[in-house]
């Protein structure tokens, strides 16, 4: 496409030369390089020999490796669901909050989002810890006898996810709900829709969008966020994001590890396409 | 319309327990007892062992380090490239936009992952500069695409009117696109910073034994058993961060008066 309003210029590689350079060195060779290396065979010692085989495939379709796959999905899944039920109604009615309100919360997603990540799940190993401040509350109020020893369970784990996926969830269901043209359902209500049908067939439509955006950005992170896994979950729950890491580390195997992450990656960009598919939309919503 | 009350209600209940965890480090950074469950009267004791604490001063700095080198090299290549392609649209620069926006979209492992690899085989030495490149690599994504939001948003015809009244194209630069995309520069590489400062999966996956930054640092204390000293760094980072978000909510004050400044000499166009 060229550029009507002034058809004679030039491309300003001056310009351009920078991002052009360091996104083909620095992230499309490197992602091209991971899926060549899937292929790859793994050297004796450390490193990588150059030499086809489809044995790093094969080994994701083990029990052990495929039940990972599964489990991650699952808590993704079930993650993702919670962040969606908690976060839609808040980033709905924080749409419908008077100007100076919604600054207000804003700040207020925004110190906890700003915050470190590992800090805010080292408050949670406080509040989970056996004899921690939940059983102590609960204990408290004799609602259970004995200390849960919560922390360590999947339940941990999916609060981790929840409480660190939940902001970006109310972001794009906010940012979508903030731009709706709020008259269209005033109109519904005029012509005799209950508040009801018109939320679902207005509010809700229109707000689509960014549900689904705020859906990808949980799912896809929750996949890959060993971290909330390993300190909540202890070594219980192992997530194909833990598997990598293992495989890199420990394992020494990288091509395994390219193998897995570029399954993942499919998956990822399986999902942004069917979110541009079904929302038309070029830009996932509320990302940055 | 009635304004009902339990919408607010609920918006309070779901922020207040957002922020128990965080207020619970910041009560028991106080707490005399070792053990976190037991509160053994207020101290400033882990205060003294945080501010004592060389690795974690050292971790702090290179974080920080990191993190300056990171969004500056992600300030100048991506607010050039969203120039550039703002100037010269074509399918390329479309693919390679999208490109670059893949380290922000896929799942972080995939990043840490894909760098040690190319690292390794380029026989890079895992240490500061590894980090500075993983880091500028998901730090661009922000910076350019705030700053590609401000440009669309520009009036085009400014510049032109600029260029037709003779101000030569470096004039027109530095008065007319600069102070636009400004904001969103500033706004962009904030966004970065933070993400850089509080990166732990990449930057496990990049850094050399020798130089660790703060999550990293933070990581490692976790797993290997919890000191109250995080307690304490937990509440210093917090005001930090209060300190900062406050910084951002002048910026974006500004970026919003300059907005509505545009939206101004807009309305007056169509009158």
């Amino acid at each position: 496409m060229g550029n009507k309003s002034s058809p004679k210029t030039r491309p300003p590689w001056l310009l351009l030369a920078p991002m052009y350079a360091f996104t083909i060195l620095f992230v499309a060779l490197p992602i091209l390089y991971m899926f060549l290396l899937s292929f790859l065979t793994r050297a004796e010692v450390w490193g990588v020999e150059f030499q086809f085989t489809l044995a790093n495939y094969k080994r994701i379709l083990e029990p052990l490796y495929l039940d990972t796959f599964l489990e991650s999905f699952r808590l993704a899944l079930i993650s993702t669901a919670l962040v969606a039920l908690i976060g839609y109604p808040y980033g709905y009615f924080m749409a419908k909050m008077s100007p100076a309100w919604k600054k207000r919360m804003l700040l207020l997603i925004m110190i906890p989002f700003w915050t470190s990540a590992l800090i805010r799940l080292y408050g949670w190993i406080i509040v989970f810890r056996s004899n921690g401040v939940l059983d102590s509350l609960l204990m408290g109020l004799h609602i259970t006898g004995e200390p849960l020893k919560l922390l360590y369970t999947y339940p941990a784990v999916v609060v981790g996810m929840v409480y660190a996926l939940l902001p970006f969830m109310i972001l794009a269901v906010y940012s979508s709900a903030e731009k709706m043209d709020w008259s269209l359902v005033e109109a519904a209500r005029d012509l005799g829709a209950s508040s009801r049908l018109a939320f679902w067939t207005v509010t809700f439509k229109m707000t689509l969008p960014g549900l689904l955006s705020g859906v990808v950005l949980t799912f896809i992170p929750s996949m890959g966020l060993f971290f909330i896994a390993d300190l909540l979950g202890g070594n219980k729950i192992v997530l194909v994001g833990s598997v990598i890491q293992e495989q890199l580390t420990k394992g020494r195997n990288q091509p395994f590890a390219a193998a897995l992450s570029a399954v993942l990656m499919v998956l990822t960009v399986l999902m942004i396409r069917l979110y541009r598919r079904i929302t038309g939309a070029s830009k996932l919503e509320g990302l940055v | 319309m009635k304004t009902k009350k339990w919408p607010f209600a609920y918006v309070g209940i779901i922020t207040a327990i957002t922020y128990i965890p965080i207020l619970l480090t910041v009560v028991y950074s106080f707490n005399a007892s070792k053990i976190s469950s037991v509160w053994g009267g207020f101290s400033l004791e882990w205060y003294r062992e945080l501010f004592r604490d060389r690795d974690l001063g050292e971790a702090l700095v290179n974080s920080l380090i990191l993190a300056f080198l990171s969004c500056l090299s992600a300030a100048v290549v991506g607010t050039t490239g969203a120039l550039g392609m703002y100037r010269w649209k074509s399918r390329l620069n479309d693919a390679v936009a999208m490109v670059s926006m893949l380290p922000i979209m896929i799942p972080e492992i995939i990043l840490g992952m894909v760098f040690l690899s190319v690292f390794s085989l380029m026989n890079l030495p895992f240490g500061m500069l590894t980090l500075v490149i993983a880091h500028t690599a998901f730090c661009i994504p922000y910076v350019y695409s705030m700053v590609s939001t401000r440009l669309v948003g520009m009036d085009k015809s400014l510049e032109e009117a600029a260029l037709d009244l003779g101000a030569s194209p470096f004039r027109v630069f530095w008065d007319v696109t600069f102070p636009t995309i400004l904001p969103g520069i500033l706004s962009g590489v904030m966004l970065a910073f933070a993400m850089s400062f509080d990166d732990v999966v990449i930057s496990i996956f990049v850094t050399g034994s020798k130089v660790n930054t703060l999550p990293v640092k933070i990581y490692t204390k976790l797993k290997t058993g919890v000191t109250p000293e995080v307690n304490a760094l937990a509440a210093v980072m917090l005001a930090v961060t209060i300190a900062l978000i406050a910084a951002s909510a002048a910026v974006g004050n500004w970026t919003n008066r300059s907005e509505r400044r545009q939206i101004k000499s807009q309305e007056k166009e169509n009158v």
